[in-house]
């Protein structure tokens, strides 16, 4: 890793690492084309939790309160996970598919982009 | 080519004798009024002679006085006691 | 007795800014200045710096004792005639409180820094320019903390903003800003804040802040604002000459100040988004758009910056051209997190009325109709149905920059713009190429960023919930906090309002 320290050989802290997280691990969350929410939602959750867990107790509270949110067909849901396709399996853990410290899941609803087609 | 320069005064009564005289020294100087304050951009030079802001004062004007009723300015700067000049080269 | 001449201007400059130093001669020059060499800029000169303004501490003293003069007697004026009640409406004062917390603290820390730039810079002529700037700073933040206090005494969220800005979430962006300039080498110090934020970007905080202020009734912002501005135009050109002086003084300079200049222009431009914010949401009176004023002040006066500073070889800085595709939608970008986040942020926020909604559409042509009227309205629409928008959970935050990650892509605004780098099996997330490109350059640095939110989720912010972590902000629950609607503030005026009103009716 390199800086322009005064010091030789200065190494920083990693602040972030799993470690720090007390048994978690995060994960981050978006629901594209709806911006109504300005950002990815960010979450500790324990890495042997089903992926399940995320549809049904994680993301309902914070975005039910949208008008489109009930109106998802979760079967044509279109998922990425650190940028590639990605096909969550909802009986295994987090850690059993590759969802890692600081992973970004990002998932697109088909036929959904809020009111007046405005992504919000 | 041609670059503006631009000084932007407060709209005091300090401050317009200075406005008064950039208008008349620098004829292609372009006044922007906003709320308190003035806006003048000129194409690549402009200067502020200390004679002309002390007619109308009708005392001595410093050209370091202008540190009072500055708010902020664009291109290089090169002040004397004789005047001030921004410039871009 | 023979009369003394009066001296020039230039000559006073150089017999007051020369040979007032010493070569040491039991310790060496390296041990007694320690800072100015490891970041590989070549001085080989420096007495080939000259103030354009050629200022001396004599000069400074006379002029910075009669500003001061003007400004105390504004300040007794406006505590003795109750200016707060002046101002247009009291959601304008959430403009200040954002200031206060986020822009003063700024104003401390870059006394401090200038002082020891000036001990530690080994030309005389740059020490006493850097030296006038650490006083103006401290100047700046009383000045800021006396005219402040008035509506203290009135509003909510002005009561503890050291506290709060080394604490509260979205305060971490600005410090976190400053903290990065200030553990850097002298002439990054410089380039960052001198030049890059005072040269380049700070007219768009300063001046339609300060013009806004005064068309909005605000009194005490305009004075302490502009009383600071004159001083600006002094920092301001201390950036460019430290500029022309590192490039003139060695070729091998060049690089680094480019890469510099691409760095602290991205930092400055993503930090300004804020004011992006207040200047389109939170006036009352608008003055001019963000998209206006980034026009006026960065791509007007800006390019003919660089135009002039093209013959040492500098270009302008890398990603403006991502700065100019976003104009349109930052600052409704940024109203997003701050009305997303109302109940955890020491301001308010609001529903927007249909007036101020024609004025962004006019403003706003390309955008504001498709993008943001519809959300805006969406809000508006749950606000009256009793079910105000709140996002109860945490955002996602850039690692550099620190803002939550709402930007979107450059050719795409419906879509987040979601950059990363992985780097010893740890994932870091950026909101941007400009921030992703910072934290590649030093990571070592950037590894240490104190993000707000994983703070929170690693125990260290007061406590779980919601609750505990704004008491550990300092926040007053309800007051503070949540949207202006239903807020004590809002009680507080239109009391205030209909007294007017009946006083007008006696009359």
């Amino acid at each position: 890793m390199s800086v322009v320290a005064l010091k030789p050989g200065y190494k920083g802290e990693v602040l972030d690492r799993v470690e720090n997280f007390h048994g978690n691990q995060l994960v981050y969350l978006h629901w594209e084309d709806h911006l109504s929410f300005c950002a990815a939602l960010a979450f500790p959750l324990p890495p042997d939790m089903p992926f399940g867990a995320i549809l049904k107790d994680v993301l309902p509270p914070f975005y039910g309160m949208h008008p489109d949110w009930l109106k998802i067909d979760w079967s044509s849901v279109r998922w990425t996970l650190d940028g590639k396709p990605f096909t969550p399996d909802p009986g295994r853990a987090l850690r059993d598919q590759d969802i890692r410290h600081k992973s970004l899941l990002r998932f697109w609803t088909p036929g959904l982009k809020g009111p007046r087609d405005s992504c919000s | 080519m041609t670059q503006n320069v631009s000084i932007t005064l407060q709209n005091t009564p300090d401050a317009r004798p200075i406005t008064e005289a950039i208008s008349e020294d620098n004829p292609k100087a372009v006044v922007a009024n906003y709320p308190s304050m003035i806006k003048i951009d000129c194409p690549n030079r402009l200067v502020i002679r200390a004679d002309s802001v002390s007619k109308k004062i009708g005392r001595a004007w410093d050209t370091q006085e202008i540190h009072l009723s500055l708010i902020t300015l664009s291109g290089n700067i090169d002040e004397d006691e004789g005047q001030f000049v921004l410039a871009w080269k | 007795m023979p009369a003394t001449k009066k001296l020039g201007l230039k000559q006073k400059y150089a017999l007051m800014t020369r040979g007032l130093d010493w070569e040491t001669t039991y310790q060496p020059m390296e041990k007694v200045f320690p800072y100015d060499q490891f970041e590989g800029i070549k001085v080989k000169n420096w007495d080939a710096w000259e103030d354009p303004f050629r200022l001396t501490m004599d000069a400074y003293w006379k002029i910075q004792a009669e500003k001061e003069r003007k400004l105390y007697a504004v300040i007794d004026s406006i505590s003795q005639n109750n200016a707060q009640l002046g101002i247009t409406d009291a959601r304008y004062i959430n403009a200040v409180k954002i200031f206060i917390q986020g822009v003063t603290p700024l104003e401390y820390q870059a006394h401090r820094h200038f002082a020891h730039v000036a001990r530690h810079l080994r030309g005389v002529g740059p020490r006493i320019a850097a030296q006038m700037q650490s006083l103006d700073e401290l100047r700046h933040a009383q000045t800021q903390i006396h005219t402040i206090s008035h509506y203290n005494k009135f509003f909510d969220g002005m009561h503890d903003w050291q506290h709060m800005h080394d604490r509260v979430w979205y305060l971490s962006v600005p410090k976190s800003f400053f903290d990065d300039a200030v553990t850097a080498g002298p002439f990054e110090f410089l380039t960052a804040i001198s030049f890059s934020f005072e040269y380049v970007l700070t007219n768009l905080l300063f001046v339609p802040f300060m013009s806004g202020a005064a068309y909005n009734g605000d009194l005490a912002t305009v004075t302490f604002g502009f009383s600071a501005q004159s001083d600006e135009s002094r920092h301001m050109t201390l950036g460019l000459e430290v500029v022309k002086f590192i490039l003139e003084q060695d070729e091998a300079n060049l690089p680094i100040v480019q890469r510099w200049i691409d760095k602290w222009f991205w930092r400055g431009y993503r930090l300004l988004s804020l004011v992006g914010m207040m200047m389109d949401y939170m006036l009352p009176k608008k003055v001019m758009s963000w998209a206006e004023a980034w026009e006026m002040y960065y791509e007007e006066q800006g390019g003919a910056l660089f135009a002039d500073l093209g013959r040492y070889g500098i270009r302008p800085p890398k990603h403006e051209d991502v700065a100019r595709k976003e104009k349109d939608r930052i600052s409704h970008e940024v109203w997003a997190i701050f009305y997303n986040y109302t109940h955890a942020a020491a301001f308010h926020t609001w529903d927007i009325d249909d007036e101020h909604m024609r004025w962004l559409s006019e403003k706003y042509p390309k955008t504001f109709d498709q993008l943001y009227r519809p959300r805006l309205l969406m809000w508006r629409d749950m606000a009256r149905a009793g079910k105000r928008f709140y996002n109860n959970a945490l955002p996602q935050l850039c690692n550099l920059c620190q803002i939550p990650m709402a930007f979107t892509e450059p050719d795409d605004p419906t879509t987040i713009c979601f950059r990363s780098s992985e780097l010893g099996g740890d994932r870091y997330h950026f909101c941007s190429d400009g921030c992703k490109e910072i934290f590649d350059q030093e990571p070592e640095k950037f590894v240490q960023s104190w993000l707000p939110v994983h703070q929170i989720f690693q125990g260290n912010c007061g406590g779980a919930s919601v609750e505990d972590v704004l008491k550990w902000y300092h926040l007053n629950l309800g007051a503070d906090n949540l949207d202006y609607a239903g807020s004590p503030e809002q009680k507080m005026w239109d009391q205030w309002m209909a007294g007017r009103h009946v006083a007008q009716a006696a009359e």
